[in-house]
């Protein structure tokens, strides 16, 4: 038993001796005494940095994105409604612009109506009473001409006596003067 | 041979917390360091960054919401909106993908995807997320898939059999992909840093030598940070096509 022990032993450290040479001459990445170790190391870091990444990273990093994409999305959202608010506005503005713009027209015109109604009237006004003067002062002259010219002949008879008188001394009578000028005048 | 950079030994897995349950090895080793490092970093970083949820986002709130927008741009743009049900699956898938890969850019620290059984592992939880809501969603139309329209009857077969070969080659495609493109730039890296080690060790000839491999190493990094990020992005990218496939197993 001993002796056996012992023996085995032996055996044991050669073989243990021989493992070593050949372990030595083994290219190592080839060498499979190394392989359940390797294997369940990986196993076990793989298993491990799965997890974590599927469990913690992973959601956090693509949680963090999303959030940015909403905020991003919803940013933009608002923008726009700005600027639709904006351009409404701005629409808003140019009617009223163009409508007072319109107003401003339109009274302008009326005023220039109305202002040219009220000058033709006066016009009017200031036409007819210059015609109604006129017409007065033509009746005056025309009383005045007929009324001078109904005194012509007593003028002129007066005039023709004194001349007379003054020429040949003699008196004529308005009777025989009148005579004369009428047969003169006809 | 000690004097000789060995480009391989980046990658060894070493125990730092012995762990044997029944014979089977489930120890922490610096692989397991680096993905807790991974899993915690990220996950602190974003519980940080956005514990402010704030509406207008800080600096370190946008990076998280940018990684956010990128990767669910991505998998609505390949598999609909009701892809997204995948999303943190998928969300998951390029951040441990990414951070992981960075972490390998550092000196000295394991990348974790240079181990082909990581990546086995992850595009067969893909595959299999496929598989499950493929024939969950619909039955058998989800056989679909293996006969695309417009393909004369004639060779129909024919185009059967590639399509199922195909869909099964994609977990191997995808996970072969990730892994060897990890590998490889990293042992690239190392093979051409360890020629300036090398070189310089030859005298003052060697050392003006060293310059070449020299630049070569700060432009592969560079191109190494590049790959670090492509290859998340095409994990993932393929990812939402597998993805889209299950949910519109018609549609292509």
């Amino acid at each position: 038993m001993f002796i056996t022990s012992a023996y085995a032993a032996a055996d044991t450290a050669a073989k243990l001796g021989e493992e070593a040479v050949k372990k030595k001459n083994v290219f190592p990445p080839f060498d499979p005494s190394t392989f359940t170790s390797q294997l369940l190391w990986l196993a076990i870091t793989f298993g491990i940095f799965y997890f974590l990444m599927a469990r913690v990273v992973l959601p956090r990093i693509g949680n963090i994105l999303e959030v940015r994409r909403d905020r991003i999305s919803q940013d933009l959202e608002e923008a726009q409604r700005l600027k639709e608010e904006t351009d409404a506005s701005i629409a808003a503005y140019e009617q009223e612009l163009a409508e007072a713009r319109k107003n401003a027209h339109t009274i302008a015109r009326e005023a220039s109506e109305t202002a040219k109604l009220a000058a033709d009237k006066e016009r009017q006004k200031t036409e007819a009473k210059l015609a109604n003067t006129l017409a007065q002062a033509e009746q005056t002259v025309r009383k005045v001409k007929d009324a001078a010219l109904a005194q012509i002949d007593t003028i002129a008879s007066d005039t023709t006596q004194a001349i007379i008188s003054r020429l040949i001394g003699t008196k004529v009578t308005k009777a025989e003067l009148a005579k004369a000028i009428s047969k003169i005048a006809k | 041979m000690a004097t000789h950079p060995d480009p391989i030994k980046q990658f060894a897995i070493n125990k730092l917390l012995p762990l044997d349950i029944n014979g089977v090895d489930l120890s922490f080793t610096n692989s397991s360091l680096f993905m807790v490092a991974t899993v915690v970093l990220t996950s602190a970083y974003f519980l940080w960054s956005t514990g402010g949820r704030g509406m207008v986002p800080t600096r370190s709130q946008s990076v998280s919401e940018i990684v956010y927008e990128f990767v669910a741009g991505m998998l609505r743009d390949s598999a609909g909106s009701s892809g997204m049900k995948f999303f943190p699956f998928v969300f998951s898938l390029f951040m441990f993908i990414l951070i992981i890969n960075m972490f390998g850019m550092f000196p000295y620290f394991l990348t974790v995807t240079a181990h082909i059984i990581i990546t086995i592992a992850l595009a067969m939880a893909v595959f299999l997320t496929v598989l499950v809501v493929g024939f969950g969603r619909h039955g058998v139309g989800f056989l679909k898939l293996f006969v695309p329209s417009g393909v004369p009857m004639l060779i129909m077969p024919l185009v059967i059999a590639i399509e199922i070969i195909s869909f099964i080659a994609r977990p191997i495609s995808h996970s072969v992909r990730l892994f060897a493109n990890m590998l490889a730039g990293h042992i690239t890296l190392k093979v051409f840093a360890g020629f300036i080690v090398s070189l310089s060790a030859m005298g003052t000839v060697g050392i003006v030598g060293s310059i070449l491999p020299f630049a070569m190493t700060v432009g592969m990094t560079a191109l190494e940070f590049l790959v670090a990020f492509l290859q998340a992005y095409v994990f993932t990218m393929l990812t939402c096509m597998y993805i889209n496939d299950a949910l519109h197993p018609g549609g292509h």
